[in-house]
């Protein structure tokens, strides 16, 4: 049990995160709070990313030692018999000798942070234009302020409507 | 008449009309922000988009030539590489998004001085122009990620833009808000889909992740999972009911522009992908016979089809009252879709097309009705139909199409969706849609009633057209709409090869 527990460690802290975020998103009625949590859940999905691209034992993808000499040529297998065991078959598959994490999780999740950032400066922006025009961050109270604006409206046309 | 106009293009321009479709539009927004003033702001996005149409009607011939138009990105070739692929489903969607771009483009001009600001003409310029790359980059791009990318694209620039209305009503503000916290929602869970398939097929490109979610098991978890997420993300930014709260605020106090502009295309694209990942990406037979996905879509949309409808009764607003229409009609083409048929399929396309040229136009005479008498409540709109008629009369058609009145647009596509309901034994979606049309009668009869039988509230109001280049485009779109309305068969033939395309990738399986 423990150990079903510890060997998906990652996807738990994601579960966790992503749920944090999205209860904070439709909970808070701050919306810097909101923004917050919105980012948190856009984190646990960079975390999903790049656990998915994790592979055990495998170091950062980037060619190093024997694969980094035999960079561009065909690296010779039969000089280096099976002391790596199944490590190594599993390597051979891919004509290298160490293991590397897939790295275009990476490089998707920094497309995805960039894409975050942009959302969340955005997001920055119209709740300082907010602040500005309604005086308040609390999306009751400006949803408050809209209601009375628009009932006061809809008094005016009757009164413009009647006479 | 339309190889004459491209073969007169550089050949440059032809051999790579998907990616010029995509960058030139991006490009441009880059150089709007140096240009001196907003009028050539303006004339830049004009530009831009007429050269993005015309890279649109390249691509027809060629996918009219040899079916698909498939461009590799950097000289990588897919799967590993991002592709631009044109087939017989997305051509449909670059030409509405492109026709329609040009028409707002031209279109834009007069609004948009009355309702920004002078000093960010250049920006919103570069704001819908990226909008504009983003919209056409999701219905060219054959990459999943891609699309994800380019969905983000346009979707922050419409934040930007939906919050740019808030110099004439502040409301605009969390509007934009509201719809930046649902949009990006939706595009994440967007993304955690895209994550699911990745881990269960290893591949990003739609063409090869089809071919290898061929051969795996129908009850593997992550992709079930992945096609849950996918659908949720996509049905927010498609308006989906009831994943559509952000919808009617964000167009009733957004710039009359954006309103228009996104009535027509934003969603139209969100549903593409929809149509893109349910029915290429995953199989029909996956996606209908295994999940059984009619069971869910087919409900939602009649729902949506009789409660927005019947919340559009109700608004005294007439931007708001278009608003809740709009996802009534988003449910038309989801119900469409849902029947999983190929009929079902381009009677959704088919209306899908047919809405974006009737709301264009509703949502253009509006424009036209804030520019000369600023106020869009049913009360302000009174009388309006005696000062200014020719405005008037095209809302008037647009309108009447969008109830479904005969020949117009509207009638034929509710027509052949009813026909593909019959024809699948869907009896009571066929009359939802009769039940849907009524409600249209009331709330589109209100307006008209007001626009036509009522003397102005205002005495002041005196005889205003809008101007002449409000007039033009919101001409076209409305003769468009009469013109399908008698002679449909072209863009029939049109969904149907959409419809095809869809069902099987040419080229592969």
């Amino acid at each position: 049990m423990v150990q079903f527990i510890l060997e998906r460690a990652n996807y738990w802290a994601i579960i966790g995160l992503m749920m944090v975020g999205l209860y904070i998103t439709f909970q808070s009625a701050n919306m810097i709070k909101r923004l917050v949590g919105l980012s948190i859940f856009q984190t646990s999905v960079f975390l999903f990313y790049i656990t998915l691209g994790k592979v055990a034992g495998g170091s950062a993808p980037i060619l190093f030692g024997r694969d980094a000499k035999g960079h561009g040529a065909k690296v010779d297998h039969s000089a280096d018999p099976g002391t790596h065991g199944t490590e190594v078959a599993h390597a051979e598959t891919h004509g290298l000798i160490e293991i590397y994490s897939n790295p275009l999780p990476h490089v998707l999740i920094l497309t995805a942070i960039v894409v975050g950032v942009a959302t969340l400066a955005v997001g920055l922006a119209l709740v300082v234009r907010i602040r500005e025009s309604y005086g308040s961050i609390e999306s009751d109270e400006v949803r408050r302020m809209d209601i009375g604006v628009a009932d006061a409206q809809d008094a005016d046309a009757l009164v413009e409507a009647t006479s | 008449m339309l190889e004459t106009i491209i073969s007169a293009l550089p050949d440059m321009m032809v051999a790579n009309a998907a990616p010029l479709l995509v960058v030139v539009p991006l490009m441009l927004a880059g150089i709007c922000v140096f240009v001196p003033n907003g009028r050539a702001a303006w004339v830049l996005t004009i530009l831009g988009s007429i050269i993005s149409l015309l890279c649109a009607l390249t691509l027809l011939l060629q996918v009219g030539a040899q079916g698909v138009v498939s461009y590799h990105l950097g000289g990588f070739a897919p799967p590993l590489g991002i592709e631009f692929r044109v087939d017989g489903l997305n051509i449909l969607f670059l030409l509405l998004v492109t026709c329609i771009g040009v028409l707002a483009a031209i279109f834009s001009w007069p609004t948009v001085e009355a309702e920004i600001r002078a000093e960010k003409h250049r920006l919103f310029y570069a704001a819908h122009l990226i909008c504009f790359t983003g919209l056409s980059g999701v219905a060219i791009t054959g990459d999943a990620f891609n699309l994800f990318v380019f969905l983000e694209i346009s979707s922050i620039s419409t934040y930007v833009l939906v919050a740019l209305g808030g110099t004439r009503d502040r409301r605009a503000f969390p509007a934009a808000f509201n719809y930046l916290m649902m949009g990006t929602i939706g595009a994440t869970f967007f993304v955690i889909g895209v994550g699911f398939l990745y881990a269960a097929t290893g591949t990003l490109n739609m063409v090869d992740m089809a071919e290898r979610l061929a051969l795996i098991d129908a009850d593997n978890r992550a992709v079930v999972a992945g096609f849950a997420f996918i659908v949720v993300g996509l049905g927010v930014k498609a308006a989906m009911w009831p994943l559509h709260q952000w919808l009617p605020n964000a167009y009733a106090y957004a710039p009359s522009f954006v309103t228009m502009f996104l009535s027509a295309t934003a969603t139209k694209v969100a549903i593409y992908a929809l149509v893109r990942f349910g029915f290429t990406v995953f199989a029909p037979e996956y996606t209908f016979e295994a999940l059984n996905v009619a069971l869910i879509f087919g409900p939602l949309a009649m729902i949506a089809m009789l409660a927005c409808s019947f919340q559009a009764v109700f608004q005294t607003d007439v931007r708001r009252m278009l608003a809740y229409s709009s996802v009534a009609q988003v449910g038309y083409m989801l119900l469409g879709i849902a029947i999983g048929t190929s009929a079902g399929l381009s009677a959704g396309l088919f209306h899908l097309v047919n809405h974006a040229l009737m709301k264009g136009a509703l949502f253009m005479a509006v424009a036209g009705v804030v520019l000369t008498y600023q106020g869009t409540r049913i009360t302000d709109f009174a009388g309006l139909g005696r000062a200014a008629p020719l405005t008037m009369t095209a809302f008037a058609i647009a309108g009447l199409s969008l109830i479904g009145m005969p020949l117009t647009a509207g009638f034929q596509s509710k027509w052949y969706l009813l026909q593909a309901m019959l024809d699948a034994g869907w009896g009571i979606a066929a009359v939802v849609i009769v039940a849907s049309s009524f409600l249209a009668v009331i709330y589109m009869g209100r307006v008209l009633q007001a626009v036509f039988f009522q003397a102005p509230v205002n005495p002041r109001k005196q005889r205003r057209e809008a101007p002449l280049l409000l007039l033009v485009p919101l001409w076209i779109l409305t003769l468009a709409t009469l013109y399908i309305g008698v002679q449909a068969d072209w863009i029939i033939d049109l969904v149907q090869a959409a419809a095809q395309a869809s069902f099987v990738p040419e080229g592969v399986l």
